[in-house]
């Protein structure tokens, strides 16, 4: 059995699952504290008669709160950076783009030293043992513990990063290094900003390691534990402790995954109706397609992988404007729809209480919306069921209709039949899609770099390599060998360059494979 | 003299060079952030009229050399394009009295702000291109007599040369060559002139243009207004005095690929409410030409851009996904860039295209049925 649970922000869903059949569910309030909220949702959810609490494999934790960290400043860790470039790069230096609060919340030593490749492989410069050892002597004399390195095209050559890790680990053990080859992709300031954020998170997901175990440990449960990544896979209690920035966006992932996996539909658009916002994203192979530009998250662009998600104001608690026209959201009662909606003695015309008289919902009380005009609350209906209509037709990538799986507490809105779509399942269980999204993960291996075709190595030589890559990756995070399957190549050419030089990404999925906790070590080296 | 480039300006203005890459010359970001630092750090950048320099004066045009793939990651800085500047300055025995663009659309446009503020020169606000194309003998100044030669280049490591081709293609070639030695980007100074011959050769106005195109998008997102109807507005009393929506739809089908250090391809975008109305746009690196159901409707070098239909922010050829909503957007290139000598140069011949060269404004809402514009969102 596994246990899935998503922390989000108001509330904590957990799921109990044998296979893929979904033996309970609970939803309770996220408490101010790491574990109340997760020991409550395991209390209950195993509190049913004959659960043996020794059967469960694996805890599965979906959390914002690493997100939360860099959006409110808070719990940052003070950080030093080092970028392995000189003499290039220099005019623009590491963090020159953030937010001043968040430089501030960070306190930064930052050092450019000498380094880097050129696209080809070539060092620009060679790294400079001592200039580093001089570094870390600054780190130490400042008391800082976790050291954010990017190298110019360290997703060609990740060499230097490694052999500087090396150097620093030396004179400071115990440090934690934070690698951007193993982080972002390339672009150099996206790519070194994500493995910033990923440093000055350490000391938390150190922290928030050490209470989700405290919680399973608190109610029993014995079995390892693994948090979600952001593109639907999981990782350890170790790798989390090292990678904190991959949980970002990981709840939008787990409720599309959950969503597919409940109406058993691999490839579809899942469309996430809450009380504020609706979130469209689009599964292919059961993994969400990721957004393929930079993203901005907190103030700070950054480049690693995220699920494309579109995110408009239309939900249960909308409230609805009659003029100049009709309107529908972005503005929300939220959280206070229950004392401000018509439905339960309000003055405020929401999204829900169209649904209601449209008898769509029951929810509240349906004589207090029985004197609304039937021609408005049609027309509202409609209205709604365009504007959802349209962001699906608008994340479809080809002319095939794609089928439409509809969750979340605000689903009710609207029909189940949305025009140009061939159909529609609101599946069982659809409250905590997210939590199930947990559960469901599998362990990847991603590979994201640049190669150059030559004579002697062809594309296809190239393909290969990346492929055998990216399985290996997924074996070395936990993935069952044999069960990894390559679910996504994508190759993008570099413009402007005579010669061929080629930007290759790949990512392979398996099955986790089970291991009784306290055995792993592999990633226990920094 | 001229006029001194704020900090909204230089926002607005690398905006709309990306309108003016055509869907080609890198992303402007990092080269704004690069100027940005220097406007906080005090300088000043002074944008003049080839007008306002004497005849005599010594122009030196710059630009970065390169992959934009590597710019981002092997991030430029001021010293490089200074390197070039002098060393084409010893080369010539003549100090520089300004800088300008030698391509005013993309990732180029910032390159002589950059070189302004860490120098003090003023830069004449004109360029070679009028856009964004893929060489350096793809020039207005090359077209009209000048030659692109003595020209030097330097790397991030101090090092530089001096180019003296016999002909602006060798020049190209060469310096094509060196760049990538250099690590894929370099900084280059060529076309040295007097500012007679700016007058003469250059396309004018084109950095007031860019920053016009960028306040016109940044002012319609901030009023709900139209974008694409606020830019027709806006071209009406500049050179390039014809802007036309060619085509809104989905992005279809997408086909890249690399031959010899281009990224060649095509996109084909089918309408919201018919999907057998369908436009191809083809493009190498810049988009070449616009094809409504198979018939041109807009051809190099009149500009194509793609823009995203909701913002109007301008969408780069890398950038192109299935799916995405785009507007397609033809401007008409000044009569500078339409000479029989500038077509053999730039226009389709210049790119292997068998088509011949029709002005948009002939060629647009001739085939098809009109492109309605919706409501302003």
């Amino acid at each position: 059995m596994r246990v899935g649970i998503d922390v989000g922000g108001t509330h904590t869903d957990a799921v109990l699952m044998a296979g893929t059949t979904v033996l309970a569910s609970v939803k309770t309030a996220t408490t101010l504290d790491v574990t109340g909220g997760i020991v409550t949702a395991l209390e209950r959810l195993l509190a049913a008669p004959g659960i043996d609490h020794t059967a469960v494999d694996g805890v599965m934790i979906g959390t914002t709160h690493f997100t939360n960290a860099l959006v409110t400043g808070r719990h940052l860790a003070p950080t030093a950076v080092i970028r392995l470039a000189l003499p290039a790069t220099a005019a623009l230096p590491p963090m020159v783009d953030w937010p001043p609060r968040l430089v501030a919340a960070l306190r930064p030593s930052i050092h450019l030293c000498h380094g880097g490749h050129e696209f080809d492989g070539r060092p620009i410069a060679p790294l400079d043992p001592g200039e580093l050892r001089r570094v870390a002597a600054e780190i130490g004399r400042r008391g800082i513990g976790s050291v954010a390195i990017s190298s110019v095209f360290s997703p060609v050559s990740a060499e230097m990063e490694e052999t500087a890790a090396g150097i620093l680990l030396d004179e400071l053990p115990g440090l934690h290094i934070s690698l951007s080859h193993q982080i972002g992709r390339v672009g150099l300031l996206e790519r070194e900003n994500a493995t910033i954020v990923n440093a000055c998170l350490r000391d938390l997901a150190d922290d928030i390691v050490a209470a989700f175990t405290a919680a399973l440990r608190a109610v029993g449960v014995t079995a390892p534990l693994y948090l979600s990544q952001n593109d639907g896979t999981l990782m350890d209690a170790e790798f989390t402790r090292r990678y904190p920035v991959r949980t970002f966006a990981s709840g939008p992932t787990n409720s599309m995954r959950g969503a597919a996996f409940l109406a058993d539909r691999p490839d579809c658009a899942v469309v996430d109706i809450g009380g504020t916002t609706t979130d469209v994203g689009v599964l292919a192979g059961g993994y969400p397609r990721q957004a393929t530009g930079e993203v901005d998250i907190g103030g700070v662009r950054v480049n690693f992988r995220m699920p494309d998600v579109l995110s408009v104001g239309l939900g249960g608690g909308s409230r609805v404007t009659r003029d100049p026209e009709l309107e529908i959201g972005p503005d929300s009662v939220g959280y206070r729809l229950t004392r401000e909606a018509l439905v339960f003695g309000g003055q405020v015309l929401t999204a829900t209480d169209l649904a209601v008289a449209a008898g769509l919902a029951d929810i509240g009380d349906p004589a207090r919306v029985r004197h609304l005009d039937r021609d408005l609350v049609e027309r509202g209906i409609e209205w709604m069921t365009r504007r959802v209509a349209d962001l699906v037709d608008r994340m479809r990538v080809s002319a095939t209709p794609l089928p439409v799986v509809l969750v979340g507490g605000g689903s009710v809105l609207i029909p189940a039949d949305l025009p140009g779509v061939p159909s529609v399942h609101r599946p069982e269980h659809h409250a905590v899609a997210n939590a199930i999204g947990a559960a469901i993960g599998q362990i990847g291996g991603d590979v994201d770099g640049l190669y150059t075709i030559t004579a002697s190595r062809t594309r296809a030589d190239v393909l290969e390599e990346a492929r055998a890559e990216a399985i290996d990756r997924a074996v070395a995070a936990g993935a069952a060998p044999g069960t990894v399957e390559v679910k996504e190549v994508d190759e993008v050419h570099v413009a402007y360059l005579p010669g061929n030089a080629v930007r290759v990404r790949v990512k392979a999925v398996g099955e986790l494979a089970l291991v009784p906790s306290g055995e792993d070590g592999r990633w226990a080296t920094s | 003299m001229g006029y001194e480039l704020t900090m909204a300006a230089l926002r607005d203005l690398a905006e709309g060079a990306a309108v003016l890459g055509t869907g080609g010359g890198g992303d402007p970001y990092v080269g704004r952030l690069l100027v940005e630092q220097q406007l906080r750090a005090g300088r000043q950048i002074r944008i003049v009229q080839a007008e306002e320099l004497p005849d005599d004066a010594l122009v030196l045009p710059c630009a970065l050399m390169g992959a934009p793939t590597v710019f981002w990651e092997k991030l430029p800085g001021p010293q490089g394009i200074v390197n070039a500047m002098r060393a084409l300055e010893a080369h010539l025995g003549r100090r520089a009295a300004a800088t300008m663009p030698i391509e005013c659309g993309g990732f180029n446009s910032m390159i002589p702000l950059l070189l302004g503020a860490e120098t003090g020169l003023p830069v004449v606000d004109a360029d070679g291109m009028g856009r964004a194309f893929p060489e350096l003998q793809m020039e207005t100044f090359a077209v009209l007599g000048v030659p692109g030669s003595p020209m030097s280049i330097a790397s991030d490591h101090g090092d530089t040369g001096i180019i003296d081709a016999v002909d602006n293609r060798r020049m190209e070639w060469l310096a094509r060559a060196m760049t990538v030695q250099m690590g894929g980007s370099a900084y280059i100074c060529d076309y040295p002139m007097d500012a007679a011959t700016v007058r003469r050769t250059a396309v004018p106005r084109t950095l007031t243009l860019a920053t016009r195109i960028g306040a016109t998008l940044r002012e319609a997102r901030e009023e709900h207004r139209n974008p694409f109807e606020a830019l027709t507005e806006m071209l009406t009393d500049t050179i390039y005095s014809y802007g036309v929506v060619l085509f809104q739809g989905k992005v279809a089908d997408i086909d890249r690929r690399t031959v010899d250090g281009f990224a060649r391809g095509r996109v084909r975008l089918t309408a919201m409410a018919d999907p057998d109305d369908t436009m191809e746009i083809v493009f190498q690196n810049e988009h070449l030409v616009a094809r409504r159901n198979g018939d041109p409707v807009a051809i190099v070098p009149d500009l194509i851009c793609t823009l995203n239909s909701e913002t109007g922010a301008p969408v780069t050829t890398e950038a192109l996904t299935y799916g995405q909503r785009l507007t397609v957007y033809a401007i008409s290139t000044p009569e500078i860039m339409r000479s029989p000598e500038a077509l053999a140069c730039f226009g389709p011949p210049g790119f292997g295209l068998d088509e011949p060269y029709v002005p948009v404004e002939r060629l647009a809402g001739r085939t098809g049925p009109p492109v309605r514009l919706p409501a302003a969102p």
